[in-house]
């Protein structure tokens, strides 16, 4: 937990600053994809370093790098540590993926809503859709939902990626997701490959061709151009927008909707979003 | 209501200034910007618009959030201190005063910025109002009467003569503190330099613009108007009327490498720069139209509908007088008066 601010004997009453981190573990690294890493992080005492909710994000500092917000992909229900899936793709990811286990980052959050886990999502049939690294978002509402099977009805889950080597959390999908009751998981890639026997093909078509019915709610998490004809293919499904969530990513400095960065409409993604419904979306000036 | 000659003024500062940390308007190479008073300091509280506004004095235009030294290979995060000495703003006008609260809505909302909170919890604002407002100036439209002025205590200039009226506890406290140099008189002079300023404030050119096209019902209205594709194209993307603005707070956060760890720290940004909003995937406002909209967007209709309607924007009209454009936001404003949906 946050330790609090040092002394400042004019100034009682304030708390350490949200813009201050708090140093983190790097305790494991797992090499997910060529350009995919996960990181576990914990506390250097152990344990995590705050409390999260599904969908929420941190910003995870690099000193002399760069600073830049993740989302957090392991569940809540994770008692022992946090993750973030990380795809290297710019200076910062760059340095990340360069780290060891040992080594020492700056983290603070979590910042931002999260996916209504206790509320609108609670009983209801779910259908995740998942393009690439966006599957990093939406694993940590997974397994929070597999870990309180109860409050949920049945799990789908379509994912796709280029090729099968670029499937995130390959392991835990094919040894853990697919083996749970009620827990239907639909994988694709791109293009044929050699030694693979799913399905081949782009996520909004595959989406088509599994023809879902409308008694569930939908996150929708992927770049663009998926989320685009996925959601053109649930709405000819017959879903209203108001049954769709998904998350939008912008530039963030401050994750706490001061910086100006992120802001779209009257809207700061960093402290009103991550997570917006379609309903929500739609309302929004078309910049993001 | 008190009074002091203007002769005795240095006399004022110096006791203020022996306590406290004194910032006012100060001439330096051609310029008047807020500054920290000293016996060599050329104060200058006749110049009615300090280039910059007040705004750096509470949220700096670069400050250290925290350091972070290695030792023993194990990194250590120190939180840079708060401002713990109490410190005075003289000369600060009307329209300032009215940033700094468009301010208090960002930095005070939760969560609170302790670095802000802690330089507005130290400042005694004393305000002056304007004898002679000039023509580039339209803060009355934004509700701001410069002729008496918001802050802890008022002061006017009339003639020879700085009358100073404190409005609120931190007034009243400096106000005992510097009373053997201030003199005990009525009202009258002041209020017939209320009823100038206003008057002259009555005929300047801006003061009736209509603000009925703008507020939050024009967050959705006034986005896709074709207007912005003809007003954006003088704009240079220079920002000058980002950091001129005493409204204006987007910042950057980096890091500076000081050979004995890092210093993290925040500085001013300005949306009208075309890396703002880059990432790494793309950047959501690609053209200076989409850039100069935001800005306009965020403080006439985006701000108000997030705080009850205050606009984010006081009418001191800095970015009417620097824009190398010729481009402001007087001009966005009487185009959508007169052709906005």
């Amino acid at each position: 937990m946050q330790e609090p601010m040092h002394e400042c004997k004019y100034n009682p009453g304030f708390m350490r600053d949200t813009l201050i981190p708090q140093v983190g573990i790097i305790t494991d690294i797992r090499t997910e994809t060529p350009d995919v890493k996960t990181f576990r992080v914990e506390a250097p005492g152990g344990g995590k370093l705050f409390e999260h909710m599904p969908g929420q994000c941190a910003m995870v500092c690099a000193p002399g790098v760069g600073e830049a917000m993740f989302s957090i992909t392991s569940s809540p229900t994770n008692q022992h540590y946090q993750e973030f899936s990380i795809k290297r793709c710019g200076v910062l990811t760059e340095h990340l993926h360069s780290l060891k286990a040992g080594d020492e980052i700056l983290v603070r959050g979590p910042y931002g809503n999260n996916f209504p886990v206790e509320t609108e999502l609670k009983g209801k049939n779910l259908l995740f859709i998942a393009g690439g690294i966006a599957l990093a978002p939406l694993r940590s509402v997974i397994n929070y939902c597999l870990d309180n099977r109860e409050n949920y009805g049945d799990i789908d889950i379509v994912y796709g990626s280029r090729s099968a080597d670029d499937l995130v959390q390959r392991r835990e999908i094919e040894e853990v997701w697919s083996k749970i009751p009620g827990v239907n998981v639909h994988l694709t890639i791109d293009r044929p490959q050699d030694g693979w026997d799913g399905h081949v093909g782009f996520v909004p078509s595959y989406l088509q061709e599994l023809a879902f019915d409308t008694n569930r709610t939908a996150i929708l998490c992927g770049p663009p151009i998926m989320i685009k004809f996925c959601l053109q293919g649930l709405k000819e499904m017959g879903f209203a927008m108001e049954q769709v969530y998904t998350t939008l990513e912008l530039r963030m400095k401050c994750g706490v909707g001061k910086c100006g960065r992120c802001n779209i409409g009257t809207k700061y993604v960093c402290k009103d979003g991550p997570v917006f419904r379609f309903d929500q979306v739609d309302e929004l000036p078309n910049e993001y | 209501m008190y009074k002091i000659q203007k002769e005795n003024l240095k006399a004022l500062y110096a006791a203020i200034a022996a306590e406290d940390d004194l910032f006012l308007p100060v001439r330096s190479a051609g310029q008047v910007n807020f500054g920290l008073w000293t016996q060599e300091a050329e104060a200058d509280i006749d110049t009615l618009k300090t280039v910059k506004s007040a705004k750096d004095i509470f949220f700096p235009q670069s400050e250290n959030l925290y350091q972070v030294h290695r030792q023993e290979g194990k990194m250590n995060v120190q939180g840079a201190e708060l401002c713990r000495k109490p410190f005075v703003v003289f000369g600060i006008r009307g329209c300032d005063v009215k940033g700094m609260e468009v301010l208090d809505k960002v930095f005070l909302s939760e969560p609170v910025d302790s670095y802000y909170a802690a330089r507005r919890q130290m400042g005694t604002l004393v305000a002056m109002a304007c004898g002679r407002p000039e023509t580039s100036c339209f803060c009355k439209v934004f509700g701001v009467d410069c002729a008496a002025p918001a802050g802890d205590v008022i002061t006017w200039l009339v003639g020879d003569t700085l009358y100073w009226e404190p409005k609120t506890e931190k007034g009243e406290a400096l106000t005992a503190k510097v009373a053997q140099l201030l003199e005990k008189t009525d009202a009258s002079a002041v209020e017939a330099e209320k009823q100038n300023i206003r008057a002259i404030v009555e005929k300047l050119p801006y003061s009736h613009l209509s603000l009925d096209k703008w507020g939050a019902a024009a967050a959705d209205k006034n986005f896709d108007s074709p207007l912005w594709e003809q007003l954006y194209t003088p704009c240079l993307a220079c920002g000058t009327c980002t950091f001129v603005c005493p409204t204006c707070q987007c910042y950057d956060i980096k890091d500076y490498n000081t050979g004995n760890g890092v210093q993290r720290y925040r500085c001013w940004d300005s949306c009208m720069y075309s890396d703002f909003t880059m990432m790494a995937h793309g950047n959501n406002r690609n053209s200076q139209m989409q850039r100069f909209r935001q800005r306009f967007m965020h403080k006439l209709a985006y701000f108000p509908a997030n705080n009850d309607g205050m606009f984010s924007c006081v009418g001191c009209g800095r970015c009417v007088d620097k824009c190398p454009g010729h481009l402001n936001i007087v001009k966005v404003i009487k185009a959508f008066e007169k052709e906005g949906v």
